[in-house]
């Protein structure tokens, strides 16, 4: 299929891919079991120029955009879905910046960003508050020149791993959503603490922890945007980010259905390929199929975003929520592709399964992104 | 510091199949890629420039129009310069036909302190044009090299891979050495670099353009003539020696001892 990229996006995704088959996948099963964050990829990934590509070009980034940030997810996520959210989730904690830093605050932190020096993360959900993010009680008070922080926020991907951390913290409780603010938090500030480093099903490798605000002490430089806008830097964050947990599904459901098509040519039974059985073709034939349509439907939305459209939120949503669907199906029907071997560790398949479950809860759970959708839907309804 | 990686364009094959009427390497059909060891060369060119702070590596291959790719390939790791010597009159080169080629080539660029080539190509497999290349120049040459320990404007020590260790080699520059695959782990392509290999114009040096002596190039100037190749029988027989380390041990040198001394 054409998918009609630029002789960049080419190059982009043949360089994810090759970082994938030849750098990640012989790594994968090791991070995976010892959970280690994988500083070696993201080595490889700042010395091939990978870490800038959605960042523009007068912060020493390429200059691209949403596509480019799926293009390159996806491969890296065939490779590993875990090794790949170092990358991805670095984003998430960028966008912020990218849409709401003023010059300063970009200048200052998106080079470093660009060229793989450092990491960033996104901290938003705390124990009380996933879904309903209005639930937060991480405090910022604003004191003279500074704003003082205070909470826990818990399952920070990246946290302990990044330099440059997004945080929403409430500003003034009695406004309630109208409330909260959203802050650069620098890995070394004083009172910025890393706790519990959660033991996972899947994307293993990633680093998924408690970061802890005891008096932590900014500069009031480190607002991103205005006081009141922590809601807003969130959601046109995650417009913005969740084409890439689609496009890290859709690579993980893409390995899937590879690794099932190569299996179930060279295994026999009944004398012949299991491939040559109708029931087994017809699994694949749908696996390939709603892969396709979810990979249609993440870069037309990329598309879309990148243009400068307005109303994202929805096609935004709907990628997210159809490429972790089909990738939860797809790695599930690879598992019963390759029988009671799909079940093992030595076969890759498993831990594709574990690994695709995350993309259906994380950046919105999938009931969320249905009511996104809704909302949207009926918005232009009534309009 | 100015480096000069000499590369090839192989078959991407471990099992290369020769034409039994001509003895040649048949190419239809397969993919081609930089010989393995050369990406190796490739990469340690690049890091002596990283190391000096300065200067520039140019990459050379001979070899027909599509060993750009190849050329292109090594500007995306991070040469700077690249140069195709292609003409008709180069086919049929054997190596020493090659290594005078590419002596051409180097004299035409003028300065340079270090060249550098894998220690063998995949294909022929016969490590004679790195070696060839020093003498055309009349420049030092270090073959297997494993390490470069240390390395001036005037001379370099490096680590020589043997059979049974290394030797440790000092060399006064310009000099040439060939690289075994312990030296370095090659990096990937980076973005900017194949941005850059897509766009870069790579000269075409011809036998005009670098003044070839007509009768050294080509067919007419490869004195090596291939009678035969041929996969050599495996070794047939051989003894297992059974029984208690102690008492095989004897055996053992019994055998020896009659083989040897007869
Ligand atoms: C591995 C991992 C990494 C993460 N990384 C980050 C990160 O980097 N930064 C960050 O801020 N957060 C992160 N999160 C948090 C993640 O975004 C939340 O887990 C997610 O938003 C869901 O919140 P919850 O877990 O509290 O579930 P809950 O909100 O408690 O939901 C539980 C169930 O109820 C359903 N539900 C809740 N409300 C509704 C509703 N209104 N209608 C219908 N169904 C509903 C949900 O869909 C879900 O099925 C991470 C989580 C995980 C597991």
């Amino acid at each position: 299929m054409d998918y009609l990229f630029t002789e960049e996006q080419k190059m982009i995704q043949d360089l994810c891919m090759q970082i994938a088959k030849e750098k990640i996948k012989p790594v994968a099963a090791h991070y995976d079991e010892t959970g280690e964050f994988a500083w070696d990829i993201i080595k490889v990934l700042a010395e091939s120029d990978i870490c800038g590509i959605y960042i523009p070009e007068e912060y020493g980034g390429m200059g691209g955009g949403i596509l480019e940030l799926a293009i390159a997810t996806e491969a890296l996520s065939w490779g590993c879905g875990g090794i790949s959210l170092g990358f991805a989730a670095t984003g998430l904690g960028t966008f912020p910046i990218i849409l709401f830093g003023n010059e300063e605050q970009k200048n200052k932190y998106l080079p470093d960003i660009a060229s793989g020096k450092k990491l960033a993360a996104f901290a938003l959900t705390e124990a009380e508050a996933g879904s309903d993010a209005g639930g937060i009680k991480t405090t910022a008070r604003k004191e003279g020149d500074h704003y003082i922080l205070n909470g826990t926020k818990q399952w920070i991907t990246n946290g302990g791993e990044a330099e440059i951390y997004s945080v929403v913290a409430m500003t003034n409780k009695d406004k309630g959503p109208r409330g909260a603010s959203a802050f650069i938090v620098e890995k070394g500030t004083p009172g910025l603490f890393f706790g519990k480093k959660e033991n996972k099903m899947g994307i293993r490798s990633s680093s998924t922890r408690e970061v802890i605000f005891t008096d932590c002490k900014i500069p009031k430089e480190n607002l991103l945007g205005k006081e009141g806008l922590g809601f807003i830097v969130a959601m046109k964050t995650f417009d913005n980010s969740r084409p890439g947990v689609a496009a890290q599904a859709l690579g993980i459901a893409q390995r899937a259905l590879d690794e099932a098509v190569a299996y179930t040519h060279e295994r026999r039974q009944f004398g012949q390929a299991i491939s040559s059985f109708q029931g087994v073709q017809f699994m694949l034939a749908d696996m390939a199929t709603s892969i396709e349509a979810s990979r249609g439907l993440i870069y037309s939305a990329a598309r879309m975003i990148d243009s400068g459209a307005k109303n994202i939120a929805k096609v935004s949503a709907m990628c997210k929520l159809y490429a972790s669907d089909v990738a939860m199906r797809v790695t599930t029907d690879a598992v019963q592709l390759f029988g009671g071997y799909g079940y093992m560790k030595e076969y890759p398949v498993e831990k594709l399964m574990r690994d695709a479950k995350i993309t259906q809860i994380y950046e919105g759970t999938n009931q969320i992104q249905r009511g996104v959708i809704a909302s949207a839907l009926i918005k232009e309804g009534l309009a | 510091m100015n480096i000069i990686v000499l590369i090839k364009q192989v078959p991407e094959t471990t099992d290369v199949k020769i034409d039994p009427v001509t003895n040649t390497l048949k190419r239809e059909g397969v993919q081609s890629i930089i010989n393995p060891f050369d990406v190796y060369a490739i990469e340690e060119g690049i890091r002596l420039r990283e190391r000096a702070g300065a200067g520039k590596v140019t990459v050379i291959t001979m070899g027909p129009p599509q060993a750009l790719e190849a050329l292109r390939e090594a500007v995306s790791m991070g040469c700077d310069d690249a140069i195709l010597l292609s003409d008709r009159k180069f086919a049929g080169s054997d190596t020493w036909a090659t290594s005078y080629t590419l002596s051409k080539a180097i004299k035409k660029l003028g300065k340079f302190d270090v060249i550098i080539c894998g220690k063998q190509a995949s294909d022929g497999d016969t490590a004679q044009v790195g070696p060839g290349v020093s003498t055309h120049l009349d420049i030092p040459q270090v073959t297997y090299v494993k390490k470069i320990e240390e390395i001036t404007i005037e001379k370099a020590r490096v680590e020589r891979m043997t059979e049974e260790g290394y030797d440790i080699m000092e060399t006064p520059l310009p000099a040439l050495f060939t690289v075994v695959k312990e030296i370095n782990v090659p990096r990937l392509p980076s973005l900017k670099g194949k941005m850059r290999a897509k766009k870069i114009e790579i000269p075409v040096w011809t036998a005009e353009s670098l003044e070839c002596d007509g009768k050294k190039i080509g067919l007419d100037g490869s004195p090596t003539r291939v009678m035969k190749v041929f996969t050599p029988a495996p070794r047939e027989g051989g003894e297992m020696l059974s029984g208690e380390p102690e008492e095989v041990a004897k055996k053992l040198v019994g055998l020896l001892r009659d083989a040897v001394l007869g």
